[in-house]
């Protein structure tokens, strides 16, 4: 089988119409992960999104906490992805550029109930491989966070519970994927997929038709609706709206780590943890949705967090609120991860993967190979692999402005020059969202008062769209 | 006089300091701007009503900071655009690129902003077309670009009136603005040049609480369930001050205006760290500033010859049955208060324990600048500054 060079193009169907090897549907954190370890072996590879941009949906707004996974159940493909993925991404971030904090998370116990549970979620840690916690009493959480609320009653310390720069990570890797050969293209909305006996034509709404040997179905909120147009069952996607409240950077100063509530059977619950861009963040929310695109913040849930972090951290309610935001993550009617592959579809799916998935991301895409040998596609990796490197966008690292440059966004320091190159570079940024996640650009805490006017003119973006 | 006073903001209340210690004999006055150009608000604002305190004239906004920045200029001052300063305490200013400014008194003048529409927490979409008057003024004023067609305004206060003539040359209608108090907030004269000319309907007592549409604004929803259609959304006013530098420096902050504490001579309670402007006081007018800076120039001259700081000044402490009073702060002119609730009240001033002053019965109106004047002190006449007011409590 002859496969033709994919070109960048993708309108230009008339000069080429490959087939490649496999395509992955949905450029989040998952599918760009995915394609990445593709692009890293002998295979074409092909990713598209529904959206304009990757890492536009669910990836962009979760809790950005790069998880040792202690507290997922033991024995589950999500319990031994996570802690895979932990080690993968940890060792990844720095050459590329994601921002990673090694933070570490303290567990807070505010009741004799919630303390007397804290050798259990030892135990559990263990049970998933993970052996560093260590139970403290409520003296010694206040000596390590002074500034949480009264009533303390204990703590488990996960020292290896950091923070990670959670847009540059679905970015890094959709990059280097390109660098390494993979196509991408954005907005194609799969409408409808056809299975042959040996090419499987996926159609986009806008008419665009792509063809590949091989699909792995990362669609994140739609993954189970691509997973029945492949004719099979076996999980729906119940979306759970999270909702979180970033504070301004003045109140960074006050926590050192990420203070965890103690978990329920339905939710992490609602944590403060720092952010590698400098601010604070308070959240989630867990509200199960049947809408699919219903990202909106909600008055009642915004109140319940505020009324939560006023209580985790008293000092949080004199503090400006920066940023609130919504995301909905993939749940299912099943607590794993729904990982399978048919080779008689030439199909894997990588399924109902909520906020671990950033952590875990690295780790699914090895599985994906593994997967796809399964389905009957045997890799094998290239001799020569590009890397790439993002600029850095953590606040403790050496940003661009540093070196001199027109800061255009005051509230995040952000030069003139990033913003033209987010604008140019391969997987530009298309819109005021993509541009921040790129650079921070109008992420801060004026909110585009001073530089949004600015912004649109070195953009070229018209405001009134 | 040798010495070198940083002033951090290229703003009216940075140059007006600027030119003044100039003019009081300091050799070395650098105003540190981190946008390219100097002049700070009124560049944007192209609407008369500047200058009249300070310059005795009424100019738009734009030729004011103009004839602002030329004055400092010719009284011999630096003014450095596109400098950050990343920190400062009260002998030096770090910037952005590294470098450091030592200094004999830093003169923090940084200005205020409108709290934007996540920091009021409204809930619902994030799509575009949802900005403050800051955002829309520049679009219009300085880059000449459309916003929209139909905007809703959040607030009606002063700034939210004259957002209704910014978004008017921007090629947008105002369609409804919108104020959870029970009555606009600005002149009845403003009110009617602007909202009544423009037919704007002013919805009071009302809250948005939801903003819906994506990638643009649709709609946004109010609290009786109405739903106004509309692709752009301003929030108006509401100022917070850009209190970073300040507080990053450690100094006494004031609870509910987030503003630095102050003497009345502008001192704040960081050793040879002053701050004035619309940091102090969200918001004032440009001329109030203004006078600010000529002001805190007296007080700088006086810590360059001296080297005595005051007692650190704590924020002036406000009383008052219901909680009408929000906060306090001084200025150039006195002391200027916020209401949180209308109401008709005489207001006292008290320094250290002792009323030095109470002014007629006044209309307190929230958002509005309410300002009683301080009389000197009688064995002080002669001194540049009033004393300083620790407390401020109303009379019915």
């Amino acid at each position: 089988m002859s496969v033709r060079q994919p070109t960048d193009d993708p309108t230009d169907d008339t000069i080429c119409d490959p087939i490649y090897e496999v395509v992955v549907v949905g450029g989040g954190v998952v599918g760009c992960a995915a394609a990445r370890a593709l692009s890293h072996c002998r295979v074409s590879v092909l990713l598209v999104d529904a959206r304009p941009d990757v890492g536009a949906g669910t990836s962009k707004a979760n809790t950005a906490i790069l998880h040792t996974g202690f507290d997922a159940t033991p024995g589950t493909t999500e319990s031994r992805l996570v802690a895979r993925g932990w080690h993968l991404l940890r060792s990844y971030a720095p050459g590329a550029g994601i921002s990673v904090e090694e933070t570490g998370a303290v567990l807070v116990a505010w009741d004799d109930e919630q303390a007397a549970a804290l050798p259990r979620l030892a135990d559990k840690a263990a049970a998933n491989g993970y052996t560093s916690t260590a139970v403290i009493d409520g003296g010694e959480v206040r000596s390590l966070e002074p500034h949480l609320g009264p009533g303390l009653t204990g703590g488990l310390v996960v020292p290896d519970e950091h923070i990670i720069d959670p847009w540059t990570t679905p970015l890094a890797f959709a990059h280097d994927a390109r660098a390494n050969g993979a196509t991408i293209e954005t907005s194609f909305e799969v409408d409808r997929v056809d299975v042959g006996p040996e090419i499987t034509e996926l159609h986009a709404t806008d008419g665009r038709v792509r063809r590949a040997r091989f699909v792995v179905n990362a669609a994140g909120l739609q993954g189970d609706r691509l997973h029945r147009s492949f004719g099979l069952e076996g999980f729906t996607i119940r979306p759970r709206r999270g909702e979180l409240i970033v504070f301004d950077k003045l109140a960074r100063p006050l926590l050192h780590r990420t203070i965890l509530p103690v978990p329920t059977s339905h939710t992490k619950g609602v944590l403060v943890a720092p952010t590698v861009f400098g601010n604070l963040m308070l959240g989630p929310t867990a509200d199960d949705l049947e809408d699919r695109e219903a990202t909106g913040s909600t008055a009642g849930g915004l109140a319940s967090l505020r009324e939560k972090g006023h209580r985790i951290l008293p000092a949080l309610a004199d503090e400006e609120v920066t940023a609130v935001y919504a995301g909905l993550r993939a749940a299912t009617e099943h607590s794993d991860y729904q990982l399978s592959a048919h080779p008689d579809l030439r199909y894997v799916v990588l399924g109902g993967i909520r906020s671990t998935g950033l952590t875990a991301s690295m780790a699914l895409a090895e599985e994906t190979l593994v997967l796809l040998g399964h389905a009957g596609l045997d890799v094998e990796s290239k001799d020569e692999i590009v890397t790439i490197r993002r600029t850095p966008l953590g606040e403790r690292d050496e940003r661009p402005f540093r070196t001199g440059g027109r800061i255009v966004c005051h509230c995040e320091h952000v030069t003139a020059a990033e913003i033209a190159a987010a604008c140019t570079e391969p997987l530009p940024a298309t819109d005021v969202d993509g541009l921040r996640r790129r650079t921070r650009t109008l992420a801060g805490r004026c909110q585009g008062f001073y530089c949004y006017a600015e912004v649109m003119a070195i953009t070229g973006w018209d405001p009134a769209r | 006089m040798r010495a070198h006073v940083v002033i951090v903001g290229a703003g009216p209340s940075g140059l007006t300091a600027a030119a003044e210690l100039r003019r009081l004999g300091v050799d070395r006055v650098t105003v540190l701007e981190r946008e390219q150009v100097a002049g700070g608000v009124p560049r944007h604002t192209d609407h008369v009503g500047y200058g009249i305190r300070d310059l005795h004239r009424l100019k738009r906004g734009p030729a004011y900071a103009a004839q602002l920045i030329a004055a400092a200029v010719a009284a011999g001052v630096e003014i450095r655009c596109g400098s950050t300063v990343i920190d400062a305490d009260g002998s030096r200013v770090d910037l952005a690129d590294g470098t450091r400014l030592d200094a004999d008194a830093v003169v923090v003048a940084t200005g205020v902003r409108e709290r934007p529409r996540a920091a009021r927490l409204v809930p619902g979409d994030r799509p575009s077309g949802v900005l403050t008057t800051g955002a829309v003024q520049q679009l219009t004023a300085v880059h000449r670009q459309q916003v929209g067609t139909r905007a809703v305004i959040v607030g009606a206060e002063h700034v939210s009136f004259s957002a209704i003539w910014s978004l008017r040359h921007g090629g947008c209608r105002t369609v409804a603005m919108i104020t959870a108090l029970p009555h606009p907030q600005t002149f009845a004269p403003l009110r009617w040049l602007s909202a009544g000319l423009g037919r704007v309907r002013v919805l009071t007592g009302r809250t948005v609480v939801e903003i819906v549409g994506r990638p643009r604004v649709r709609a946004v929803r109010l609290d009786d369930g109405t739903e106004i259609t509309c692709d752009t959304v301003v929030f108006t006013g509401d100022w917070v001050p850009d209190h970073e530098l300040v507080r990053r420096a450690g100094a006494t902050m004031v609870p509910v205006s987030k503003a630095p504490a102050t003497t009345s001579g502008f001192h704040t309670s960081i050793t040879g760290m002053f701050a004035i402007g619309n940091l102090v006081h969200p918001a004032e007018t440009a001329d109030v500033c203004a006078l600010d800076g000529r002001r805190v120039a007296t007080s700088v001259v006086q810590w360059l010859a001296d080297r005595q700081w005051p007692a650190p000044p704590r924020p002036i402490t406000v009383e008052s049955t219901g909680d009408v009073l929000a906060w306090a702060a001084h200025t150039a002119r006195g002391v200027t208060v916020r209401a949180a609730a209308f109401d008709t009240s005489a207001i006292e001033l008290l320094s250290d324990d002792t009323v030095v002053r109470r002014s007629r019965r006044r209309r307190l109106v929230p958002h509005r600048s309410i300002t009683v004047g301080i009389p000197h002190n009688g064995a002080d006449r002669a001194a540049p500054t009033p004393p300083t007011i620790t407390s401020v409590r109303l009379r019915r």
